[in-house]
């Protein structure tokens, strides 16, 4: 019989890792929270940076799955703890699992724009976020205020839950400012005549890319770069949100009327990261991410043996960075297996 | 009326709603290569003129993008036209030409002095 694997969490790091790992030979069970596995994938309408639709990704990883796969979707894991050489599950619909190997693939929710409170996320109408502004497009629906209206001015706010102290995050979520690089073409394209600013602290366009769609933003969409992180916001009687904002490379304060304001929302690590920290006796660094067992040379491996780690669980990270770390976690779980 | 020794200070907020941004429609249909202008700062440290006086084209282009028109106009002129400028911009904006541009937008302007 074949040694068997429990991958937890069916997004990109999970199903990616699940597909190389039945071509080796292991028999897999996927755990997955939520109704379908893909992951957030599932929410994205196009990718960073050629805007190629998400589903084309999220067919592929479907498409490489074993047909043998055991996926368990609605379930978590109610009790899970290491023994000698196996894992051994206690999932919420009551069925026990033993593995020979366990994969993390926990990877991250979105940062709860609630919790900064100045920006208004969920208090004005017209302030949204960057997953809601995907959903919009994944809907295929036109963009509008809350009044229905076409909007003329639209303010893309970068790090909203990123690099703030305040609200807990010192962290970098890395793929935002590309996001909102992203969507302000995105919006362009819906609406050429719209106003739309970028307001960043840095832009952080690390990846190869990153920077043409940033000067395509600037050149072929006119879309503004204001260097300055939102300090505050009120909503006017007709809906429309007043900001301030410092123009930083000017020295001057601001002030101006947006139709729209878009939040970029961070990276947070996944709530259940909490409970197998604890079960599975894993580190987790101060932000809450799993640290792995080396960050240069075994970002795959956890503090235990047996337990693996692929994806945003170990921070943020892009679609092609979670898909290569699953398939290094593949490799390094067949490893150990036949070693043992 | 006696004089107490106090005033009302100027706002200095770049109003963005009320500023009318009349150079920049001028000046982004002349020199389109605004647009690549990513405000790193390269120009003005080259810049002769900003050696000695406060003059920045990475400030100017900015003031000219925000409509903050009146220092536009009270900073334009520090430019010597030397063209340093252009040869240190890492992306290519044609900065001569734009300068000359602002400066020809603001004698169109009702702006002008």
């Amino acid at each position: 019989m074949s040694k068997t694997v429990l991958i937890i969490g069916g997004g990109v790091a999970g199903l990616e890792a699940s597909g190389v790992l039945s071509k080796l030979g292991y028999t897999i069970t996927i755990v997955e929270a939520s109704d379908r596995i893909g992951g957030k994938l599932n929410r994205w309408a196009n990718l960073f940076p050629t805007q190629r639709p998400a589903e084309e990704v999220l067919n592929y990883l479907k498409f490489q799955l074993d047909p043998n796969t055991s996926i368990i979707t609605n379930t978590k894991i109610d009790d899970i703890s290491l023994g000698k050489t196996q894992v051994s599950a206690t999932l919420s619909n009551g069925n026990c699992i033993q593995a020979d190997a366990v994969l993390v693939s926990t990877g991250f929710e979105f940062f709860d724009a609630r919790k900064k409170e100045e920006y208004g996320y969920k208090i004005y109408e017209n302030v949204i976020t960057s997953v809601d502004l995907e959903q919009i497009f994944k809907d295929g629906k036109e963009l509008k205020t809350s009044q229905g209206k076409t909007p003329k001015r639209i303010g893309i706010i970068h790090c909203v839950g990123s690099r703030d102290e305040k609200v807990g995050n010192t962290y970098c979520s890395k793929v935002c400012c590309v996001t909102g690089v992203k969507q302000a073409i995105e919006i362009k394209e819906r609406i050429p005549s719209c106003e739309v600013f970028n307001f960043y602290m840095d832009l952080r366009m690390f990846d190869r890319h990153f920077e043409d769609i940033y000067k395509k933003a600037q050149v072929e969409h006119h879309v503004q770069f204001i260097r300055g992180r939102l300090s505050e916001a009120f909503e006017n009687p007709d809906g429309s949100v007043m900001i301030k904002v410092e123009d930083t490379l000017l020295g001057k304060p601001m002030k101006m009327n947006l139709d729209l304001v878009v939040l970029m929302v961070g990276f947070v690590p996944s709530s259940s990261s909490v409970f197998l920290k604890k079960g599975l006796q894993l580190e987790t660094g101060n932000d809450g991410f799993f640290t792995p067992a080396d960050e240069h040379y075994k970002t795959v491996c956890s503090n235990q043996k047996g337990v693996f780690f692929a994806g945003a669980c170990t921070g943020p990270k892009t679609i092609e960075n979670t898909i290569t770390e699953a398939r290094a976690a593949a490799l390094e779980i067949a490893t150990y297996l036949n070693q043992n | 009326m006696p004089d107490f020794g106090y005033k009302i200070a100027k706002d200095r907020q770049i109003d963005y709603d009320e500023n009318k941004r009349l150079i920049f429609s001028e000046v982004a249909a002349w020199e389109p290569s605004i647009y690549r202008c990513i405000s790193c700062g390269t120009c003005a440290a080259t810049c002769s003129a900003g050696q000695y006086t406060d003059y920045s084209l990475r400030k100017l282009i900015l003031l000219v993008k925000r409509g903050e028109e009146q220092e536009v106009i009270t900073n334009v002129s520090k430019c010597l036209l030397c063209g340093k400028c252009q040869l240190a911009c890492p992306m290519g904006v044609n900065t001569r030409n734009l300068i000359l541009g602002i400066q020809n937008a603001v004698k169109k302007t009702t702006y002008a002095v």
